[in-house]
């Protein structure tokens, strides 16, 4: 043992609390993602959503002294945003992923142009469940704080998966994005489905956001999100949109990019920007592995591919 | 008081246009409860339309429907579920990505807001024992059959308690066994528990034996309702098409020195689950000949056709076509004249939503006259040739800019059809051709199918309609389980011992 740390066991647990860490936005981004797509549409937009709830949840946070105000108020940001979304892909001849990219750019604009005076004051943070209070050392101690956010996600993740297949609107849901012509020979309003689903998904994406800005990193800037509500797409794929896999491949993908820092902790500082690359590499690596020739993309809303 | 109507649904002048084309001009329907009712009608007759009509799908520019003596608005498929009428649509609405029992308990028009999967995979398991056919509830659909779908479908209709039954073409992928099993059921249910069944079919056959009542439509107009005791086949098809039939039996000419064009040795294929669909099986079919392949639905025929089409890769085995190895690649299907007529066209073969000439100009869009050597399209040519084809195979269409999409179920597979046979041909593959087609275009599809083999062209016929197999093959070969397992000839076959060999034993 050395006082940098506590070796391999040490960069194991700040992977570990790394992947709760940096995993958190990507679950919530990635379940709302999972639930807009399930109804077969695509949410490409979910970045701006992000940005402006990280922005607005801080602002609330701040102003109100309330961090929880400031998630829910987040989460209805993400919420307007999906209305939006939904309101113009409910056109004619309109395309999900041209709305798409316009919608991350108008979150994200917005976002800044609206919090410009937010970046210097300090927030108040959300809480952490310390569960690492057995030991003295700390960095067991910091990576084993659980911020109560990834509690909720995690159940949240386990509620969706058990949605889908036993509730009602989950299973009409699905219909409504496998097939819109079976849902409309079934009666069922798409549009309004679809436009639920999007605001459900939007309001996800928004509590990712200000898990951001009030947890980790914890503070507003503009370069707070470096893309986590794009990769989210890629991941919901990879999960073959089951709630459960977005959890393990959120976690995956948080601790790939917990390795860079971690190595550099115990003192490996070389190819320090080839770990941080680590989640990319991983996402490439694993979807060449696990596609198909044989098969299309097993799991995907069959009106996915009609958008 | 009024007195009680005789009639549970009634269609009262009904109208309906989708822009130019006339679908129904001023029809009239009236199903007598505890009755089963058919209707008739040739290829874009408007039946279809008609039915959708009453369910809400659609809604009529004129006239109305009378539910039980009272005007119901109808104004979306719902409220008719709500009704008590329940539907099985020609095209498959089951949801690909659903297991069998996710599909079944979806069509209630009440759903309970909580799914109990295990109370309820009981009830359904108990409930399917009572059922025609049966299917494993826990597949999922996309691993089926076009004929387990359809059971599906109707097993799905069955198990709601509906108290009105509509069935548009439900037994066109079914054996005549499977289908006189269905069929006898549902017209049991509709003496026992006062059911009450509209539907449409093609087959005389199943007309004169399981309905009570009949009414014939012809170009989107009214012609005639009768008792099924009081008219004949022949007169059924007089009224169909407005005037009399002449049957030509098929020429078969006897071939003068056949080639083997198709040879298949060895073929093993896996199906999506991975689970071995065709266990090495090896034919081969001559210039000038028809082999039938006949079985059972789901014993692999669908994967043959896909290796053949080149929409799945064979695990091992070869495939040579004129003695050279065929991969389905678009020049070795050129050079070989190799055409293929899958089942279910619209989805196998067609873009739906492209328009009548651009499927038609699939095969040879970019050659000339169709494309200019720098690669650009020649759109006049291709609605110029587009409109040949639609006059040559009388396809009923409003005209060649029309989504495919939008043709009755006939005229997508006459589109497809003109497409496969127009040119010469010199293997032709063909899959269930006549699923969902009136008596005179089955006629007509047979005397193509027979005029190509005369020509010479080796045709491999993959059909679940035996009937169909033993009037046009040359030679017949049963599949069960993936094997080829029995080979005669129409003139030599014997029903029984093939259907044995098709029911796997
Ligand atoms: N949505 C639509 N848009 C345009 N035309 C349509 C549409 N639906 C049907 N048609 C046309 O209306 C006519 C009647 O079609 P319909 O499907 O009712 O025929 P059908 O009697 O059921 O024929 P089939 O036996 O081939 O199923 C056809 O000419 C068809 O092309
Ligand atoms: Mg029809």
């Amino acid at each position: 043992m050395n006082d940098t740390g506590l070796g391999f066991s040490g960069v194991l647990i700040a992977v570990l609390g790394g992947a709760v860490r940096v995993g958190t936005p990507f679950l919530f981004v990635s379940l709302g993602e999972c639930l807009t797509e399930k109804s077969g549409r695509i949410n490409l937009g979910l970045e701006g959503n992000l940005i402006m709830g990280a922005m607005s949840g801080y602002a609330v946070a701040y102003l109100s002294g309330s961090p929880w105000l400031g998630v829910l108020v987040a989460g209805t940001s993400g919420m307007l945003l999906g209305f939006l979304h939904a309101l113009l892909c409910q056109q004619q001849r309109v395309n999900d992923i041209a709305v798409g990219i316009a919608m991350m750019m108008f979150g994200t604009g917005l976002a800044f142009y609206l919090g410009k005076s937010f970046i210097q004051p300090v927030a108040p943070r959300l809480p952490a469940i310390a569960l690492g209070g057995w030991s003295d050392s700390a960095v067991v101690r910091a990576a084993l704080d659980i911020n109560v956010l990834f509690i909720i996600g995690t159940l949240l993740a386990v509620a969706m998966a058990w949605f889908f297949r036993h509730a009602k609107w989950g299973l009409l849901l699905r219909t409504v994005g496998e097939s819109r012509n079976a849902a409309l020979a079934m009666g069922i309003n798409v549009h309004r489905v679809r436009l639920y689903a999007t605001m459900a998904g939007g309001f996800l994406a928004g509590v990712g956001g200000s898990f951001l800005s009030l947890y980790y990193p914890g503070s507003w800037n503009e370069g707070l999100s470096s893309g986590q509500g794009l990769m989210a797409v890629a991941l919901v794929i990879f999960a073959r949109w089951n709630p459960l896999y977005c959890l393990y491949t959120s976690l995956l993908f948080g601790g790939a990019a917990a390795l860079g820092p971690a190595l550099q902790s115990v003192g490996v500082s070389g190819g320090y920007y080839l770990f941080n690359a680590a989640p990319y590499i991983l996402t490439l690596g694993i979807m060449m592995m696990t596609a198909s020739s044989q098969q299309r993309c097993a799991g995907m809303p069959g009106e996915l591919s009609n958008v | 008081m009024n007195t009680v109507s005789p009639y549970v649904l009634e269609a009262i002048n009904i109208s309906k246009r989708f822009g130019e084309l006339i679908a129904l001009d001023n029809v009239t329907l009236k199903l007598r409860a505890a009755s089963v009712h058919a209707l008739l009608g040739e290829n874009g007759a408007g039946k279809s339309t008609l039915v959708k009509c009453i369910m809400g799908y659609y809604q009529p520019d004129v006239g109305e429907v009378l539910f039980g003596d009272r005007q119901q608005a109808i104004t979306q498929p719902h409220d008719a579920l709500l009704l008590g009428i329940g539907m099985v649509y020609q095209h498959f609405t089951l949801i690909p990505n659903m297991s069998v029992a996710e599909n079944i308990i979806l069509s209630r028009p009440r759903l309970p807001l909580i799914i109990h999967w295990r109370k309820e995979m009981a009830e359904l398991k108990r409930r399917m024992q009572g059922m025609p056919f049966q299917i494993p509830l826990d597949a999922p659909i996309t691993s089926l059959s076009a004929g387990e779908k359809q059971k599906v479908e109707i097993i799905k209709q069955l198990l709601l308690n509906t108290k009105v039954l509509i069935l548009d073409e439900p037994t066109s992928v079914l054996t005549p066994t499977e289908a006189d099993e269905v069929l006898g059921k549902i017209q049991t249910m509709s003496r026992e528990q006062h059911l009450s069944v509209l539907i449409i079919t093609h087959k005389f056959r199943e007309v004169m034996n399981f309905a009570d009542e009949v009414t014939v439509l012809r170009k989107g107009r009214y012609v005639g309702s009768a008792r099924v005791d009081q008219v004949s086949p022949p007169i059924l098809a007089a009224m169909m098409v407005g005037h009399e039939i002449i049957n030509t039996p098929l020429q078969r000419i006897p071939t003068t020195n056949p080639r083997p064009l198709l040879k298949i040795a060895d073929l093993k294929v896996t199906d999506d689950a991975g689970v071995t669909a065709l266990t090495g099986l090896s034919l081969s079919v001559n210039s000038g000949e028809i082999v039938g392949i006949a079985g059972v639905s789901g014993n692999g025929q669908r994967e043959l056709m896909q290796v053949m089409a080149g929409q799945r890769a064979a695990h091992s085995g070869s495939i040579t076509v004129n003695a050279e190895a065929y991969t389905a690649s678009r020049a070795q299907m050129r050079r070989h004249k190799f055409h293929c007529l899958p089942e279910e066209p619209l989805r196998n073969a067609c873009v739906a939503s492209m328009s009548v000439a651009d499927n038609l100009a699939f095969r040879r869009f970019d050659r000339p006259p169709f494309a200019v050597h720098n690669g650009l399209l020649n759109r006049k040519a291709i609605t110029q040739r587009a409109k040949e084809l639609i006059h040559r195979f009388a396809i009923k269409t409003p005209g060649p800019s029309t989504p495919v999409g939008n043709l009755s179920g006939g005229n997508v597979q006459r589109t497809v059809l003109a497409r496969e046979l127009a040119d010469e041909v010199d293997v032709l593959l063909v899959a269930n051709p006549c699923f969902g087609l009136d008596f005179g275009a089955v006629a007509d599809i047979h005397q193509q199918i027979m005029a190509a083999r005369n020509r010479g062209t080796a045709v491999l016929l993959i059909s679940e309609d035996l009937d169909e197999i033993l009037e046009l093959s040359d030679r017949l070969l049963v599949i069960s389980n993936g094997k080829l397992v029995h080979e005669t000839t129409p003139e030599h076959a014997e029903l029984t011992t093939i259907g044995k060999f098709m029911a796997g034993h």
